[in-house]
């Protein structure tokens, strides 16, 4: 699947865009965040704070118990400040 | 269905507004909101605004399908602007259409809380010594605000 990482989660994680290939134990958003945090110390930097990191699946607000069976892209991103 | 841009470059909200009632006869009311780039104290040379391209525009279009959903709308227009926008400059606008202005009314201040919330954009904020502030931190505030439609809603 595709991941896309945007504001801090982007500077700290230190790509844009990557692919990502979790092993099929890997179920939840919160599954795919812990399995990030163990590939380096950008991730478990920038998900330090799992309340403070957003996800999306699809382009769709996701919690970390959804399921990223299937997904074809995941985003993280700090919370929203447009407007 | 409404209208939703993103772009980065500025928009003319009197002929946006406008152009929601051109032609029409049925509609008694718009509601349009523009938000600025504010500066606080004198210190602030822009901000950056980052997106997540195909998301923003989708999740804006969901929130004005609430809206639709919600009132009897006859029209709506959300832009948002990204990159980078200097105090003083447009960075949002909100128009609804309505037959009467309590829906508009409600419809357009929905729409900005939504859009505060939900959609994606991150905002960070440029110093005039040149110096990057980092990135501007969500308000519980919007939050709040957001989260009293929903509460109706039930």
């Amino acid at each position: 699947m595709k991941a896309l990482y945007f504001a801090w989660v982007r500077e700290r994680v230190g790509t844009a865009e990557e692919e990502l290939s979790p092993p099929s134990t890997v179920e939840t958003v919160g599954d795919l965040i812990a399995w990030l945090c163990e590939r380096g110390e950008g991730y478990a930097h920038a998900f330090d704070k799992p309340a403070a990191v957003r996800a999306a699946l699809d382009r769709v607000h996701a919690r970390s118990d959804a399921s990223i069976t299937g997904v074809k892209e995941v985003a993280f991103f700090p919370p929203m400040t447009g407007g | 269905m409404a209208k939703v841009r993103v772009q980065r470059e500025d928009f003319d909200p009197g002929a946006e507004a406008g152009a929601l009632a051109h032609g029409r006869t049925d509609i008694g009311a718009v509601v349009s909101f523009i938000g600025y780039c504010r500066d606080e104290g004198g210190s602030l040379a822009a901000l950056e605004l980052e997106h997540y391209p195909g998301m923003a525009e989708e999740e804006v279009a969901r929130a004005a399908s609430e809206a639709e959903a919600r009132w009897p709308l006859l029209g709506a227009t959300v832009i948002h602007r990204y990159g980078r926008i200097t105090p003083g400059e447009r960075i949002v606008f909100v128009a609804v259409a309505a037959a009467h202005r309590g829906a508009a009314f409600a419809a357009a201040e929905m729409l900005m809380d939504y859009l505060k919330t939900r959609a994606p954009f991150w905002k960070r904020a440029i110093r005039s010594d040149g110096a990057v502030e980092g990135w501007i931190e969500s308000k519980q505030e919007d939050d709040r605000s957001a989260a009293r439609w929903s509460a109706a809603a039930d």
